[in-house]
C-alpha cells in the first residue's frame, strides 16, 4: 500500500480489490435505461440500487454536508482577506474588497519568530523521533526481540497517560535546570510525545518488507547498519514520510507544554495566536489571517498526504 | 504494561508475522545485539515519560503551596512545609470543583466521541459511493482536522459564536432581514450554552478523523461479499446491517478508542473558548489541574489530581489496549 501512487478516487483501497474490477451495474441494462458514462461509473458501487435519481440525491446530500462542514474554514480564510470594518459586520459581508493587508500586519507583529520556533521544535523533534524510532521498529519487526509485543504495548501505554499529569514535575525540573523558555525543552518533550506513534507506525511499515529481501541481504553479509541504511530505509521511505508528517503535525499543533514552558523567546505559533487576542483587543480579520497562516503548513502537508494520514492517525492499525 | 497485553496472540502473531525456520535458541550476545537498536528509543521514552510520573506521586504526598513563605526550590527538598500523607487525595475526592471536573470530562469526552463518530460514519457512507467531485469533497472534509486546534477554537469563539458579529448570529440576522425584520436574535452562545458550544467545536474538529478511519474500513470491505449480497437481492439496508456493520465493528472500536484518548486530554479548546467557565461549567480535568497549578499554586493537590487522572487513564487503557491488541494480532495474522 505504501508504495502505491496516491489515487483519490480509489482512496485506500487495494488495487487488486475486486470492487474495482467489476463492471457497470447490471441493473442499468435490466431497467432499459441508457445512462450517460459518468452516471454509469457512479452507480457501480451504489448499494441501494434504487436508480439514478437516488444517486444524485445522495451526491447532493454529500456535497451539501461537505460544504456546511468546511464553511468555518472558508469563513476564516475569506475573513482573513477582508478589512476589519467588513469583518465585524452583521449580517456577514461576503463580497467586501479583498487584500493582503492583514497578513502584512500579522508579520509586522512578529509572526515570523513564532513560526521559526514552531519549525525548529517540530522539525528537530521529528528528526530525532525518526532517528530513534526506525532502529527500534527494526528491532520490533524485522528481527524481533523477545516479547516484542509487550514492548509495543509499553510504548502505546505511554500515549494513554495524560501529559497534564506530568506537567508539574516537568515544569519543576525544567525550571531547576534553567530550561524554561528554551526551544530545545520543547524539542525533547515533543520527541517523547511522538515516539510511541512513530514506533507503532514504523513497525507496521517495516513488517511489510518481504522477508526474502532481508534474508538475501543477510546472505550477502550485510550487517545491521548496512541493512537499515541500504534496504530498510529506502523500502520504507513512504512510511517514513508518513510518520514524519504525523509527528510534525502533532508537534506543530501542541499547545499545553508550549503555553506553560515558554514565554517570549521560544514561544511557538499557537502561543502567538493566543497572545494575539489578549494583548491587542480583538481584531477579527487579523486573527483570521494569523490562524490561517499558522494552519497553512499542516493543511498543505495533510492534503498532500491524505491517504497516509489515515494509517498514521490509527497508528498503522488501519490500512 | 505486559499485564494488559493479551498473552495468547503473541506467538500466533509472531509466527504469522514473520515465518522463520525453526527458532533456534539465541545466545546472550545475540539477544543483546537484537535489543541494541531498540534501547535508545526505549530508554529515552522511559526517562522522559515515566520519571515525571514518579515525581508526581512523590509530590502528591506533600503539603506544598508555592504562595506560602519558605517554599523556594524543589530539588533541594527543603521546599515543602510538611508531609501530607493522603490529605491531598482526600481533598481531590471531596473537592466539589474536582468532582465537577470529572463529570465535565466525562460528558465532554463521551458526547464528542459519540457525536463525531455518528457524523463521521454518515459522511464516510456518503463518501464511499462514487459521485462527481468525491475526491475533492474528501479533501475538503479533512480540513477541520488540519486547522491548528488553538486556531479553530479561536475561530469558533470569535468568528462564529460572537454575539455581535459572529457568523451564526450574522446568518440568523440575514435570514430575519429577508423576512423583513429589523434585526435577528442575538444569542451569546458561549455564555448561554457553554458546554454545547465547546462540544460543537470539538465535534467539528474530530469528525474528519472518525470519517477517515471509518471510510478506510468501508473501502476495505471484500467486494465479492457485497456482490453476493447484491445477487441475493439484499436491500441496501440489509447489506449495511448484516455485512457492512459487522465488518466496520473493529474500525468503529478503533475510532472510539483513539478519539477518547485525544478528547480526554482536551486542553486547548477549554483554555481558549470558555476558560473553564462560566464558573466551572466547562472545566475538565486537564484544565482543572492547570488551574490548581498555575492559579492556586497548590502543587501537592495538583499532583494528587494528576495521579488520580493517571489511574483513571490506566483503567481505561487496560480495556482499550485489549481492543487494540485484537486489531494488532489480526493484522499480523494475515
Amino acid at each position: 500500500m505504501s508504495t502505491r501512487t496516491p489515487d483519490q478516487s480509489t482512496g485506500t483501497r487495494h488495487p487488486a480489490d475486486p470492487l474495482d474490477a467489476h463492471g457497470a451495474d447490471p441493473g442499468d441494462v435490466a431497467q432499459g435505461i441508457a445512462p450517460p458514462p459518468a452516471q454509469k461509473r457512479r452507480r457501480r458501487r451504489s448499494s441501494s440500487g434504487d436508480g439514478d435519481r437516488a444517486g444524485w440525491r445522495w451526491a447532493t446530500l454529500a456535497w451539501v454536508l461537505t460544504l456546511l462542514f468546511v464553511a468555518p474554514v472558508f469563513w476564516m480564510i475569506l475573513t482573513s482577506f477582508h478589512q476589519e470594518s467588513d469583518a465585524a459586520t452583521s449580517p456577514p459581508s461576503l463580497f467586501a474588497p479583498l487584500s493582503f493587508d492583514n497578513y502584512a500586519a500579522v508579520f509586522d507583529r512578529g509572526a515570523s519568530t513564532f513560526l521559526i520556533n514552531s519549525a525548529i521544535a517540530s522539525g528537530v523533534s521529528t528528526l530525532l523521533v525518526l532517528i530513534l524510532a526506525v532502529p527500534a521498529a527494526y528491532a520490533l519487526s524485522i528481527r524481533p526481540v523477545e516479547k516484542w509485543t509487550d514492548v509495543m504495548f509499553f510504548f502505546l501505554s505511554t500515549k494513554f497517560l495524560p501529559p497534564i499529569a506530568a506537567l508539574l514535575p516537568v515544569y519543576l525540573i525544567v525550571k531547576q535546570i534553567g530550561g524554561l523558555d528554551n526551544i530545545y525543552t520543547l524539542v525533547l518533550l515533543y520527541t517523547a510525545m511522538n515516539m510511541p506513534i512513530a514506533v507503532w507506525m514504523m513497525q507496521s511499515f517495516l513488517a511489510e518488507i518481504p522477508p526474502e529481501i532481508l534474508e538475501a541481504a543477510q546472505v550477502d553479509g550485510a550487517g545491521f547498519l548496512r541493512t537499515v541504511w541500504s534496504i530498510v530505509t529506502p523500502m520504507a521511505s513512504p512510511g517514513l514520510a508518513a510518520t514524519a508528517l504525523i509527528c510534525f503535525i502533532f508537534s506543530w499543533n501542541e499547545f499545553m507544554f508550549a503555553v506553560n514552558l515558554t514565554a517570549t523567546v521560544s514561544a511557538t505559533s499557537p502561543i502567538f495566536l493566543v497572545g494575539f487576542i489578549s494583548s491587542q483587543g480583538l481584531f477579527l480579520a487579523k486573527l483570521c489571517a494569523a490562524a490561517t497562516l499558522v494552519s497553512l503548513p499542516v493543511m498543505i502537508a495533510g492534503f498532500a498526504a491524505q491517504d497516509k494520514l489515515v494509517r498514521g492517525l490509527s497508528l498503522g492499525a488501519v490500512k | 504494561m505486559s499485564a494488559t497485553a493479551t498473552p495468547a496472540p503473541e506467538d500466533q502473531a509472531r509466527s504469522g508475522h514473520r515465518s522463520r525456520p525453526p527458532r533456534h535458541e539465541l545466545t546472550r550476545a545475540q539477544k543483546w545485539r537484537r535489543r541494541g537498536p531498540l534501547m535508545p528509543a526505549l530508554i529515552f521514552t522511559i526517562i522522559v515519560t515515566q520519571l515525571p510520573f514518579l515525581l508526581t506521586i512523590a509530590i502528591s504526598t506533600l503539603n506544598w503551596n508555592v504562595l506560602q513563605p519558605g517554599d523556594k526550590n524543589f530539588l533541594g527538598m527543603g521546599n515543602f512545609s510538611s508531609f501530607a500523607g493522603f490529605d491531598n487525595y482526600r481533598t481531590v475526592f471531596t473537592d466539589s470543583r474536582l468532582r465537577d471536573a470529572v463529570l465535565n470530562t466525562m460528558v465532554l469526552t463521551v458526547s464528542v466521541v459519540l457525536i463525531s463518530m455518528m457524523l463521521g460514519l454518515m459522511l464516510a457512507i456518503l463518501l464511499d459511493r462514487k459521485f462527481p467531485g468525491r475526491g475533492l469533497a474528501r479533501t475538503l472534509l479533512i480540513a477541520p482536522f488540519l486547522v491548528m486546534p488553538v486556531a479553530s477554537a479561536l475561530i469558533w469563539k470569535h468568528a462564529l459564536y460572537n454575539p455581535d458579529y459572529g457568523l451564526f448570529n450574522g446568518t440568523l440576522n440575514w435570514v430575519w432581514q429577508l423576512f423583513g425584520a429589523e434585526e435577528g436574535p442575538v444569542i451569546d452562545y458561549v455564555s448561554t450554552f457553554p458546554m454545547p458550544a465547546v462540544i460543537a467545536a470539538l465535534v467539528w474538529q474530530w469528525t474528519p478523523f472518525m470519517m477517515l478511519i471509518l471510510l478506510a474500513g468501508l473501502q476495505s470491505q471484500p467486494g465479492d461479499v457485497l456482490e453476493a449480497a447484491k445477487i441475493d437481492r439484499a436491500s441496501g439496508m440489509q447489506t449495511f446491517r448484516f455485512i457492512t456493520l459487522p465488518h466496520l465493528r473493529r474500525y468503529i472500536e478503533l475510532s472510539i478508542l483513539l478519539g477518547s484518548i485525544y478528547v480526554l486530554q482536551t486542553f486547548d479548546a477549554i483554555f481558549t473558548i470558555t476558560q473553564g467557565g462560566p464558573g466551572s461549567a466547562t472545566t475538565n480535568l486537564p484544565y482543572e489541574i492547570y488551574l490548581t497549578l498555575f492559579r492556586k499554586f497548590e502543587y501537592g493537590e495538583a499532583a494528587a489530581a494528576g495521579v488520580v487522572v493517571v489511574i483513571g487513564s490506566i483503567v481505561v487503557a487496560t480495556f482499550a489496549l485489549r481492543v487494540i491488541s485484537s486489531l494488532f494480532s489480526e493484522e499480523h495474522q494475515r
